[in-house]
């Protein structure tokens, strides 16, 4: 598989683990405020601490469900633009299974100034220290992969290259504060905020904003303007160390999160540097929102024919942009990684192949509707108009109901639509 | 400009993880279940984490001795477990399409299952009445929604059950319908484990 | 088709195939054993049968044990090849329940001792 794939599969496997979580906590929150049971209550034996024990046994696998796809992102961009091979795929693999079940055992670090002793501090202190050695190793495998590479300075490749300086030194802040003593001093400071963040633009903003901009061509047949993809980089990348290097900084000056209002003058100078980046970051947004207006407006000369605008290296630049609903045809046979570099490598055109009826799901209106009543409910139990949430919730069991009773959720592609399409895809005629 | 055209091979012939295409679609969607059901364990685990941490927390209320009658949670066991054996029964019989097999083990695994219930909601009504209820103390919190979770998953349980033996008397054992029966089944056997951690932890625990 | 499935065919829980009679003695074993287990699990928590500090130690196992039980004699969840997914899956699940639950026991006692209140 390659590799964006193995991240998505590891964040969606941290997803089904880690909500529940949330959910039994919620559950336990809402039962505490709207039928007076006493989990998280002060009186009546209550333990508020266990709330942000389970919360954080959630928050700390959500975070690496943010940044796994963006590390995906990131080992597509790099084999691409570089014209290499990622390095290392195995490596790559092992350490983000590692960092999925790692992600688990580090979250007292959340809450470290919260009365717990040495012994439990120190063994999740060095839980996290160790969290970040297979981080490490896929950043040493993203580096050898563009290393003496053909590298093509797009959009993506220099994302990737920001993302590289960024997030490196955003993880070392944080390894810094896995450190007791060092978190004693700065937790729920600047410094903390400055992490965070550090690592969350620097990895999952760079990262989306790279894939962006790497596979809009694929998904709606045009590709976005490029200079103004670089416009809005350099503006997030300045931006961004301009914003948030102060706090650092303000951190250790004793400045905490969470002020009304500013007490110490000397902190101003480094909050209006701060202030700039913000604006800088602002202009950078909106880059990127010229670079999809003047995108549409220019799309009919920038549409990606080949399917292949980037000389890419796996299957999904194979399908035509954008790709049918079926995607293959014929599936392809698979026997290396990187199936589409071989595949045109070895230059192979097939003979016209005896195409198959593909069953294809039905689309659904279900995830809406229930979407749809789900908000009612949310907002009458705010509130607390009970007939609203119960109506509500009787109208999404009825939805499910009906849903489930259903036939036909398939549909069938006939063969003689898929040989159509995929002529009108490849030329009329088969080729020379 | 060349354009890229995908080498294929037969379904017939491809080989190896993977190879071939996907699996039935039965599998694929009792794997999907299963993993559904593994997260709901996870749900649970959250619940018992904490039943653990509050356990000893009465604020003067009863404790777990004082309230638990061990004999009606051991008639309550015996209901679930023979609930679950008649629906592994039923799973035989639709894959025998034994029409009429399948209805009688349909009563079995429903009737054994409202039982469990009854005797539950009956044990959490005298609590109640007695001033014992939920809002008492941070366990009595923790025991009324672990264990009432659970109770709430068979609840839905017997309403998605009766919906499936509509279906089967509706439809018949058609292809669909016994992949929605099989998901049934696995949710009901994985009800069944959770409740032998819920009698265990709770029940037996804390009677003493 | 036919074929095809029967060469693709992994083993999901639940699901039984060919071998129907042994699956009623499957069913019916499992009902036993389960039952066995849970008298035994009572007799341990109400008697002294068990040197009484060693109960909740002898519960969990034989929590585990019916637990066990249900995987394999109601879910059909064994060792074999076509199972390895199931088994991976549910390893996962466990080692999530278990970090969840024992690691919350063990941070919120170690808050709860530092919370001591003083000697008056």
């Amino acid at each position: 598989m390659p590799v964006f794939c193995w991240t998505a599969l590891a964040a969606n496997m941290l997803i089904v683990a880690a909500f529940p979580v949330l959910t039994a906590t919620f559950a336990m929150l809402l039962l505490d405020r709207y039928l007076g049971m006493h989990f998280f209550t002060n009186e009546a034996g209550g333990n508020q601490m266990m709330y942000a024990n389970l919360f954080w046994a959630w928050g700390h696998p959500e975070v690496y469900i943010l940044v796994l796809p963006a590390f995906g992102v990131f080992s597509e961009v790099a084999a691409t633009f570089s014209g290499k091979g990622l390095f290392s795929y195995r490596s790559m693999v092992w350490a983000t299974l590692g960092i999925c079940i790692l992600s688990f055992m580090v979250w007292l670090h959340h809450f470290f100034t919260m009365g717990a002793g040495a012994d439990v501090n120190s063994v999740f202190g060095i839980m996290s220290s160790i969290i970040a050695v297979p981080t490490g190793a896929k950043v040493f495998n993203w580096l050898f992969t563009v290393f003496r590479g053909r590298i093509v300075f797009t959009t993506p490749i220099l994302f990737l290259i920001g993302f590289m300086i960024t997030f490196v030194l955003g993880g070392l802040t944080g390894v810094l504060l896995a450190v007791p003593p060092v978190d004693f001093v700065l937790h729920n400071s600047a410094f903390l905020v400055a992490h965070f963040h550090h690592v969350i633009i620097g990895g999952v903003v760079f990262g989306a904003l790279a894939g962006i901009n790497y596979w809009f061509p694929k998904a709606f047949g045009f590709t976005l303007d490029e200079g103004w993809g670089k416009a809005s980089f350099w503006c997030w990348l300045i931006g961004f160390y301009l914003a948030f290097m102060p706090l650092y900084v303000l951190g250790l000056m004793g400045m905490t999160r969470r002020l009304q209002h500013i007490s110490d003058p000397s902190w101003q100078p480094l909050l209006l540097v701060a202030e700039a980046g913000a604006i800088v970051i602002f202009l950078g947004i909106l880059c990127q929102i010229v670079q999809l207006y003047v995108s549409i407006r220019t799309r009919e000369s920038r549409r990606d024919l080949t399917g292949d605008p980037w000389n890419a290296r796996t299957l999904e630049w194979a399908t035509s942009s954008p790709p049918p609903a079926y995607n293959f045809a014929v599936l392809p046979s698979v026997e290396t990684i990187d199936a589409f570099w071989e595949m045109k490598r070895k230059g192979l055109a097939a003979a016209e192949p005896a195409y198959q009826a593909i069953e294809m799901p039905r689309n659904s209106p279900i995830g809406i509707v229930i979407a749809f009543f789900a908000f009612f409910v949310g907002f009458s139990l705010i509130w607390q108009i009970w007939w609203i949430a119960i109506l509500g919730l009787l109208a999404i069991a009825i939805t499910i109901l009906v849903f489930g009773w259903s036939e036909d959720r398939e549909r069938e592609i006939p063969a003689s639509q898929i040989a159509r399409m995929e002529r009108a895809r490849l030329g009329l005629g088969r080729p020379a | 400009m060349t354009i890229a055209t995908v080498d294929f091979v037969p379904t017939e012939l491809a080989r190896g993880r993977g190879g071939g295409g996907p699996a039935p679609t039965r599998t694929v969607v009792a794997y999907g279940f299963w993993i559904f059901l593994l997260s709901d364990f996870v749900l649970f685990s959250g619940l018992f984490a904490a039943y653990a941490v509050l356990s000893d927390n009465t604020a003067g209320g009863p404790t777990g001795a004082e309230l638990f009658n061990l004999r009606s949670v051991f008639i309550e066991t015996m209901c679930l477990l023979f609930s679950s054996y008649a629906c592994g029964l039923g799973a035989l019989s639709a894959e025998r399409r034994r029409l009429g097999h399948f209805y009688i083990s349909a009563v079995f695994t429903f009737g054994l299952g409202a039982a469990f219930l009854c005797i539950e909601i009956s044990e959490f009504a005298g609590m109640v009445s007695k001033g014992d209820g939920p809002s008492r103390s941070a366990f009595l919190s923790a025991f009324f929604t672990l264990v009432g979770t659970h109770g709430a998953h068979v609840t839905a349980g017997l309403i998605w059950f009766i919906y499936m033996v509509a279906q089967v008397a509706a439809k018949g054992f058609r292809p669909h319908v016994l992949r929605r029966h099989l998901c049934f089944s696995l949710f009901w056997h994985a009800l069944d484990i959770v409740w032998v951690g819920v009698f265990t932890l709770v029940y037996l625990m804390g009677a003493r | 088709m036919q074929s095809v499935d029967r060469l693709l065919d992994d083993r999901t829980p639940g699901v039984e195939h060919e071998e129907s009679t042994a699956n009623v003695l499957s069913y019916t074993t499992g009902l036993g054993l389960a039952v066995l287990l849970t008298v035994a699990s009572f007799v341990v928590a109400q008697t002294n049968l068990l040197w009484p500090p060693g109960i909740p130690v002898g519960l969990i196992v034989l929590a585990f044990a019916q637990i066990g039980v249900h995987l394999v004699f109601f879910l059909h969840l064994g060792s074999g090849p076509d199972h390895t997914n199931n088994i991976l899956a549910l390893a996962f699940g466990v080692l999530i329940v278990f970090l969840v639950i024992v690691g919350s026991i063990w941070i919120i006692a170690n808050l709860n001792w530092n919370m001591m209140e003083m000697p008056h």
